[in-house]
């Protein structure tokens, strides 16, 4: 067998592990176990990579890439170790922005080496949507990560005619890209790849922070085709199978993503939504309701009478570093003969599943955690539904009021159990900056101030009682 | 030379296929760990990076290549390391003592 046959043997079977990996993710309990082969079969592909011939020579600059590898590793792991939960969604938007930027340079390079072989048009098409591709990816990451680092504005970022000064952007890169297409020129490239970074910027800008699970999502599959076009280039089957699988996983992502918010994809990207605030923030209504407030041994009385609770937190729960002791006491709750489930709303959070994950850190066991239909279901025969730094996905308008612009988002139906305990911070709106009927509602007893406090004064009434 | 272009087209096609059935069978609680997870496989590109600094002949592609093999590498690992750092934290329930024992008794 030739080295070659035998390299491209391991390449099959790196592709072969990463599929395994993402197969091991339809159950956590194989899913870590998924992650290591993966990894493992990544380690075979770059460990073949070195014996590799490149224009029929073994590899130039060994220890060149070694020291690039050294550096990479010495920032990435402490990185990765150390960061915090609640800080994922900037991490994986980093890790994406330079995954699209390599993706980028690979193209650029590879175009700058072939160029004086002629090469042929289609694969001067490929080199082109790979630095397009890459480059959005790098710079919308970035910016998606200055957003959710609170480094700039999390509400959207808008200017008179930004759709039209967008839409004139992109129109310019594409007559670029048709221009390099005959001519083959390298400068235009260099245009082509600034133009491509501020297209990036410019199309992150109006995006608010409750839609950034939706754009991760997106530049995710952004830089899974750039690397796919990248192995069209350089000839890859294994760039080409890994990339089409993140591309797959971005946008399969993406339209969940948007589902769940009951907007169109193009609705979260283009209308710089929660840019307007109508709610008034008032206790009493216009029409003279009012709302009940109580004290957190009010609600702790509540909880210990019930005998089903369903928890439904929001991603304001870790912004006050509750979910500890919401977790002592839900479990204080269990020890009581009382069950307890997490009603998780898929764009709980910044990203897919980050409320998941945020308790699964405070030892929450799995089985709790509750998708959407299983929350509904559970929530109808529920003693209290207790809502903790959610709001707009419990908010009723998105079904009654079809005004409303979260109107037709699927929400978690806490008015369906029998008595609603709403933990909040004051009567300030959501992120989508509208009124919340359910604070209103008969059932609700709601308690003001931070969530932690006030969890932990629920747990020593309940301990108390 | 078009027949290599149909045999990507033709894998990159059915790896589409293939990946939207998987993808659609994870549970929403492991969306974010199938982010970072799918995350750290697109980081496969440091492979192409190799090549491309492995194969450079001028300053200019040495050191775009250099560049790219750091930024593929931060991604590679980085975001193993923090998949996997999160798929630990997923445990199922601890078992009690009362109760029916379930046959999912950790190893």
């Amino acid at each position: 067998m030739s080295r070659e046959t035998l390299i491209d043997l391991l390449y099959l079977f790196s592709a072969t592990t990463f599929i395994v990996a993402l197969k091991g993710l339809g159950s956590p309990k194989h899913a870590r176990r998924g992650n290591m082969v993966a990894a493992f079969g990544m380690l075979v592909a770059i460990v073949a990579t070195f014996f590799k011939y490149v224009d029929g020579h073994a590899l130039h600059h060994v220890w060149l890439i070694l020291l690039a590898m050294f550096i990479g590793v010495i920032i990435a792991v402490p990185t990765a170790r150390f960061v915090k939960m609640t800080a994922m969604p900037q991490l994986v938007a980093i890790f994406n922005g330079v995954g699209g930027g390599a993706a980028s340079l690979v193209s650029i390079t590879e175009f700058i080496h072939i160029r004086s072989n002629h090469p042929a048009t289609y694969v001067i098409l490929e080199v082109l949507l790979g630095v397009l591709i890459g480059t959005v990816s790098f710079a919308g990451s970035a910016v998606a990560f200055l957003k959710l680092q609170e480094l700039m504005t999390g509400r959207p970022v808008t200017y008179p005619g930004q759709q039209l000064i967008n839409g004139l952007v992109g129109v310019a890169a594409l007559s670029l890209i048709v221009t390099i297409l005959v001519t083959a020129s390298t400068p235009l490239l260099w245009i082509l790849l600034a133009l491509a970074f501020v297209l990036g910027v410019i199309f992150v800008l109006p995006i608010g922070g409750a839609d950034v699970p939706v754009l991760i999502s997106l530049l995710n599959a952004f830089t899974g085709l750039a690397v796919a076009a990248s192995g069209f280039t350089l000839g890859s089957n294994l760039l080409i199978v890994a990339g089409t699988l993140v591309g797959a996983s971005g946008i399969l992502l993406t339209r969940l993503m948007s589902k769940a918010m009951g907007r169109s994809l193009s609705n979260v990207l283009f209308s710089a939504f929660g840019s307007v605030v109508t709610a008034s923030g008032a206790t009493t209504r216009d029409d003279g309701r009012s709302v009940r407030s109580g004290t957190p041994e009010d609600a702790a009385i509540l909880l210990g009478f019930s005998s089903r609770v369903v928890i439904i937190p929001g991603y304001g729960l870790a912004v006050a570093q509750g979910q500890h002791v919401l977790r002592e006491l839900a479990d204080l709750l269990e020890s009581k003969g009382i069950e307890v489930f997490y009603a998780i709303h898929p764009v709980a959070g910044r990203m897919p599943g980050h409320m998941n994950v945020l308790l699964a850190e405070a030892n929450v066991p799995y089985e709790q955690l509750l998708e959407l239909d299983e929350s509904n279901s559970e929530l109808a025969t529920a003693d209290v539904a207790l809502v903790v730094g959610a709001n707009d996905t419990v908010n009723p308008a998105a079904v009654d009021d079809p005004s409303s612009p979260i109107y037709g988002m699927p929400i978690i139906h806490a008015d369906l159990a029998e008595n609603v305990i709403f933990l909040k911070r004051s009567m300030r709106p959501g992120f989508a900056g509208i009124e919340n009927d359910l604070l209103y509602n008969p059932k609700t007893t709601l308690v003001f101030g931070d969530a932690k406090d006030t969890l932990t004064k629920m747990v020593a009434a309940v301990k108390a009682n | 030379m078009h027949n290599v272009l149909i045999q990507y087209a033709t894998v990159l096609i059915l790896t589409a296929f293939v990946g939207t059935e998987i993808i659609a069978k994870v549970p929403s609680i492991l969306h974010t760990p199938l982010m970072s997870g799918s995350n750290a496989i697109h980081g496969v590109i440091l492979v192409g990076s190799m090549l491309i600094l492995g194969g450079a002949t001028t300053n200019l592609q040495e050191v775009l290549g250099f560049l790219a093999v750091i930024l593929a590498t931060l991604n590679v690992v980085g975001g193993f390391v923090v998949t996997d750092r999160m798929l630990e934290m997923f445990k199922p329930r601890a078992p009690k003592v009362k109760e029916t024992p379930t046959d999912e008794v950790a190893p």
